[in-house]
């Protein structure tokens, strides 16, 4: 990926989850996810990963993302009253997520393996192919674990949004 | 300069200090739920990239992190449908989606 177009998306990515967490009004929190999701398959066509950004634009951007807009019109939700801040949970937050950030780099500067290039890849790969073929014939147990997984949620769903649950 | 494997998984991981100051940070539980979703994303970036850097003999990337990302993202969307059922059913209990709100359970 060129070098620009990889810092651009990944600014943009940052700085729309950075106003996810800073909005206070919830609809223009889902919205900044939604751009910070799209830079995010951006990053991954970058990677030569054209399925999981496909995935990423049509499962996160589409489908998730329409489902949380959705609920936060039907609850009516406005922005959040100011309440009294809560230095220790503020203080406590900040501080961890400092010494993750620091901790991450005193990581990556050990780490001169990281630090070259990307090799090249074969001309002409087609991805889809590959990750098929890898959920058919490995993943295949996996995979319908997950579709189980998937019909249990559904009916999960339908139960909980009864009128009364007993 | 082209991007390195540390640039990829220094943004991934800013991406996910993002996520996880929100969960710390926010009190609104719809807000929380799309840090958690946040936090997957940052996760599945460095899976990628991960696997976009260990080509095989073939020069092809290590499909099976992206084989793992396919997962995360269809377990992240059923655990999404589940969670915001959830809220609504809180929501409809308790009028509120602010966790201080929502201390029962809090010993």
């Amino acid at each position: 990926m060129p070098s620009l177009l990889f810092w651009i998306f990944a600014a943009l990515m940052l700085i729309f989850g950075g106003a996810v967490v800073i909005n206070r009004n919830p609809v223009a929190s889902a919205l900044s996810l939604v751009v910070s999701f799209l830079c995010l398959a951006a990053l991954f066509v970058g990677l030569n990963a054209y399925l999981i950004a496909v995935l990423q634009v049509l499962v996160y951007a589409g489908a998730v993302m329409v489902l949380f807009l959705f609920i936060i019109m039907l609850l009516d939700l406005k922005g959040e009253v100011r309440r009294k801040f809560n230095t220790l949970a503020v203080g406590g937050g900040s501080l961890v997520t400092l010494i993750f950030v620091a901790q991450l780099w005193m990581v990556l500067r050990r780490f001169p393996e990281g630090a070259q290039p990307f090799p090249p890849m074969a001309k002409n790969v087609d991805d889809v192919r590959e990750i098929g073929m890898k959920i058919f014939t490995s993943y295949n147990l996996p995979l319908q674990v997950v579709g189980v997984l998937v019909l249990v949620a559904t009916i999960g769903v339908v139960v909980l949004s009864k009128r009364e649950l007993r | 300069m082209t991007p390195t494997l540390n640039d990829y998984i220094l943004v991934s991981g800013l991406l996910f200090a993002i996520g996880f100051a929100g969960v710390l940070l926010r009190r609104n539980i719809i807000i929380i739920f799309m840090c958690l979703e946040l936090m997957l994303n940052a996760a599945n970036l460095s899976l990628v990239a991960f696997s976009r850097f260990n080509l095989d003999a073939n020069g092809l990337p290590n499909y099976n992190a992206q084989v793992f990302v396919f997962f995360i993202i269809t377990v992240a969307a059923a655990e999404v449908a589940v969670g915001l059922a959830i809220i609504v059913a809180l929501y409809r209990a308790r009028q509120t989606t602010h966790v201080e709100d929502i201390s029962s359970l809090k010993f």
